[in-house]
């Protein structure tokens, strides 16, 4: 497909519109946070607590009388930091892991890297990443190192079941032939070729990375204030749900757009790098 | 048939011992001395010296794992240094809770999944199908505790239908213990439901596209018959592993969920130990998690080599 065709068929994806919209805007007040915000998200305001949405703060505000719709701007820079380191470990040490076992398939090598995987990938995530936190402490960081160990063996497997296919291609042979070593053609002629899919698997773990922080943060191991955190602000509001549920509504709204966002964004990036998946099949 | 049993058998205890070394050395690495940092500053000297001894941090650490591992194997998960009960009676006493939720929820997913995902998939492109991809893309989004606080809000607060947290106990019988469970049960089966139509869905269409649905089709079966003849079956395989897989994800979500409903499970067991710094407690009860998972995917797997004979060739 020429590059105009890319561009002209991701326009007419509706997930991939949709979910790069949703996405956006929640990155841009993730970056415009940095900038502004609406009201400082450190300073309390007593008199001004748990107000319904309405013209000062359109999101209302929580029981420290902080603005809720800072919070959450301010909450989505933590969200998305955390889940974004998370998928550059994930990737950063998958990829090279992936690409070493297809080069050397069959070896002692591919052999360990892939059992690695197999026992990485039959732990429940979400109870190693609490045992990490329980043991070292709750943090931002110790929630990025429990998510990011986790995101290795899913790159590493997609990796080289991709690369597999692709050592066999002729333009490999050609680049053995012409002398170049198992290193250099995995970086410059097997890498190329599985970009699209680790954007497209990136978009998903970038996603699930979302989740798991917010389900970390809900229950107090993730990032710690004054740091506001989309999942902190939901288990903050969970007992005063009855008399001022807006709390518990905007976090939770975040939380869920943001995932569709990215969820949609994924689906649609696979349709478009696949043409062979017919749309609407998978 | 029975050689693969055996490499799986063989990778099932590899994973176990693996497993038992990293949350063993995982404890082991807190900085200091464990039975200071369980007891915190004030401790004295006294106190910390009989932890250390209950804890058998006197000897090397290979001992300390040996007896660790080998207490295990008899049942004797050590004793809680908050509680003073041992740790195997504390879990056996969650395990009537956790267990039966992780059951109730997996018992929901797949009653919503199947109809969901077969209808979907029966009635492709159309306004059905649409709708049923919708909501479980919304579904996957979720983010399972909040969408419980939702419920309670409704189904608890406003309308009273469930109490908003707590377990009745089975001693009360067995309908208002499984009403307890109810609100989160279906909080943790929606996103697995959500996955799990999806994963339906697509391999019923994929099944469908088979060169022996158009043969049933051309011997005179009409669409529905031959869906729910042929498809179904040969579509199952993978929606069997995904079920399997499920468990792991409700075992670690109820963690979660078990919180929110203040039911106390092991998952909530887990973080009371954890702000109590009862380390024996968290060690256990993530090595009991982490085996009652292996063990289901193992079971999974041989499941699977049953249905389909090709799978056992490949390791």
């Amino acid at each position: 497909m020429t590059e105009e065709g890319i561009w002209q068929a991701a326009l007419r994806s509706r997930n991939l519109v949709l979910g790069a919209c949703l996405t956006l805007v929640f990155v841009g007040a993730a970056l415009l946070s940095f900038l502004w915000v609406p009201y400082d998200v450190t300073v309390m305001d007593i008199p001004n607590k748990m107000q319904g949405p309405a013209g000062a703060h359109p999101l209302g505000t929580d029981h420290f009388g902080r603005d809720i719709l800072s919070m959450i701007m301010v909450g989505a820079r933590t969200s998305i930091a955390v889940a974004l380191v998370a998928v550059g470990i994930g990737m950063g040490l998958g990829v090279p892991l992936g690409l070493a076992a297809a080069a050397k398939k069959g070896s002692l090598l591919d052999e360990v890297i892939m059992r690695g995987n197999d026992l990485v990938f039959a732990f429940p995530s979400l109870l190693i990443a609490i045992m990490i936190t329980a043991v070292f402490g709750a943090s931002a960081l110790n929630a990025i190192i429990a998510i990011g160990i986790f995101n290795i063996p899913v790159f590493a497997r997609l990796v080289r079941g991709a690369a597999l296919s692709l050592w066999t291609r002729d333009y490999v042979m050609a680049a053995r032939v012409a002398g170049k070593g198992a290193t250099r053609i995995s970086f410059e002629h097997i890498l190329p070729n599985v970009t699209n899919l680790l954007i497209v698997q990136g978009t998903i773990q970038f996603s699930l990375g979302i989740l798991a922080e917010a389900g970390l943060s809900y229950v107090g191991l993730g990032a710690q204030p004054p740091i506001p955190s989309w999942g902190r602000m939901l288990a903050d509001s969970q007992t005063m749900i009855s008399f001022a549920p807006h709390m518990a509504m905007f976090p939770g709204l975040a939380i869920l757009l943001t995932v569709l966002g990215l969820n949609l964004m994924g689906d649609g990036l696979r349709d478009l790098f696949d043409p062979r998946i017919r749309r609407g099949t998978r | 048939m029975l050689r693969y049993a055996l490499k799986r058998l063989v990778s099932l205890a590899l994973s176990l011992i693996v497993a038992s070394v990293v949350i063993f050395s995982m404890v082991e690495v807190v900085p200091g001395d464990p039975a200071a940092y369980m007891l915190g500053i004030n401790a004295t000297e006294d106190t910390l010296a009989a932890l250390r001894d209950q804890l058998g941090l006197n000897g090397t650490l290979i001992e300390r794992y040996l007896s660790w591992v080998g207490g295990m194997l008899r049942g004797d998960f050590g004793t809680s240094y908050t509680y003073r009960t041992p740790v195997a009676e504390m879990i056996g006493e969650r395990l009537w809770i956790s267990l039966p939720l992780a059951l109730y929820a997996l018992t929901l997913s797949t009653l919503i999944a199947f109809p969901a995902g077969i209808w979907a998939a029966s009635r492709r492109g159309k306004l059905a199908d649409v709708s049923v991809m919708g909501i479980t893309q919304l579904g996957v989004a979720i983010p399972n505790f909040w969408f419980a606080m939702l419920m309670v809000l409704v189904f608890a607060i406003n309308l009273r239908w469930f109490s908003a947290g707590g377990f009745a106990g089975w001693e009360k019988g067995v309908f208002p213990a499984m009403k307890s469970l109810t609100l989160p049960a279906i909080a943790l089966a929606l996103p697995q439901a959500s996955i799990l139509a999806r994963v339906m869905r697509s391999s019923l269409l994929d099944t469908l596209g088979e060169d022996f649905i158009r043969t049933a089709r051309a011997k005179g079966l009409s669409k529905r018959q031959a869906l729910w003849r042929h498809a179904l079956r040969n579509a199952l395989i993978p929606v069997l592993t995904i079920i399997g897989l499920q468990f792991s994800f409700l075992m670690a979500g109820a963690i979660i969920i078990e919180n929110v409903f203040f039911l106390p499970g092991l998952g909530r067991l887990v973080f009371q130990s954890i702000s109590a710094r009862d380390l024996i407690v968290v060690e256990s009860v993530v090595m009991l998690l982490v085996f009652a998972v292996v063990v289901v995917n193992f079971a999974v797997d041989l499941a699977y080599a049953v249905v389909d004979p090709r799978l056992r060739v490949r390791t």
